[in-house]
């Protein structure tokens, strides 16, 4: 990653324009072409450094419900339930962490029906509980980290 | 925020065009616009007008923590009395190092934490340092807290809606 790569995310997550030609635009701003930072931005969407470009959407605002949910598994069972949950197409993202709640997930609905339903399964396929965490308040979503 | 009404079938196609990405090509969105098979300027209206009614948060680049070297990133978990959580949601969420700021509910007896903030450090040691920041603010609001850290990613997709 070089200064270009790292100028380029610095500006992105301030935002990319809406008009005819906005990778121009952004290449202005940088002093640089437009070739060039559309190459430097799928280079570093293939290499990882990025792992999206793109709109980011508001879930409950497109009608969808979102929630964050843990699960207090043991490590004997970790494997299984990892399985179970990794393979629902309403689990956007998992984790483990270092925690009596070992595993986080969080579900992606289209409706707030869809979401109890999947919790519903998660609890019969893997056989422990799982703690709902919906949000009651956002108070800030987003990234300012310097690249 | 958007009613359900005024988001419509196009808005729609428009998501599902764009959810994955905006494509690489110098006019994104008149490729869009093929793709949806409008004209481009009404791409870019209505995508001008679900980020102002927040439908689109923001339109740019998701940095990978890792790539950027940020290895630590704790979720920072508190129990501070509900009638504060909003005053100190503001101010904590107002960090800088801060990505996600939330009030949840808890689960006694189990889980006593009803407030929550991501935060992203080169190593844990200066996750622990933002810890303190954020106590220092919270004051003697905080009746406990605990940092839990990410051990592996399990899975990890954007958020999609079907076809």
């Amino acid at each position: 990653m070089d200064e270009l790569d790292r100028a380029i995310i610095n500006e992105l997550q301030g935002g990319f324009p809406i008009c005819d030609r906005p990778f121009a635009e952004v290449a202005a701003r940088l002093r640089s072409t437009e070739p060039e930072v559309i190459a430097r931005i799928g280079q570093m969407l293939e290499r990882g450094t990025l792992s999206r470009f793109g709109p980011m959407y508001h879930a409950e605002r497109l009608g969808g419900s979102l929630s964050l949910a843990a699960m207090k598994i043991p490590d004997h069972d970790f494997g299984r339930v990892a399985g179970i949950v990794n393979a629902m197409p309403e689990v956007a993202h998992n984790y483990a962490r270092d925690h009596a709640l070992s595993m986080w997930f969080v579900l992606a609905t289209e409706t707030p029906r869809e979401h109890a339903a999947a919790l519903e399964k998660i609890e019969q396929e893997t056989g422990y509980p799982v703690y709902d965490m919906p949000k009651i308040k956002e108070y800030f979503v987003g990234l300012r980290l310097a690249a | 925020m958007i009613t359900a009404a005024s988001f419509d079938e196009t808005d729609r196609r428009i998501v599902l065009a764009t959810q994955s990405g905006l494509p690489l090509e110098p006019q994104p969105y008149h490729a869009v616009a093929r793709q949806v098979g409008i004209p481009p300027e009404e791409v870019m209206a209505r995508m001008a007008r679900m980020l102002e009614t927040g439908v689109i948060r923001r339109i740019g680049a998701v940095p990978n923590h890792y790539a950027l070297g940020y290895r630590a990133n704790g979720m920072t978990v508190w129990d501070v009395p509900d009638e504060r959580v909003d005053e100190l949601g503001e101010r904590v969420g107002a960090l800088e190092f801060v990505s996600h700021c939330y009030h949840r509910p808890r689960h006694l007896p189990d889980w006593p934490y009803n407030f929550f903030a991501m935060v992203h450090g080169r190593d844990r040691g200066e996750v622990e340092e933002q810890v303190r920041e954020i106590a220092g603010l919270i004051g003697d609001a905080d009746r406990g807290h605990e940092i839990l850290y990410s051990t592996r990613i399990l899975k990890k997709t954007g958020l999609r809606i079907g076809s």
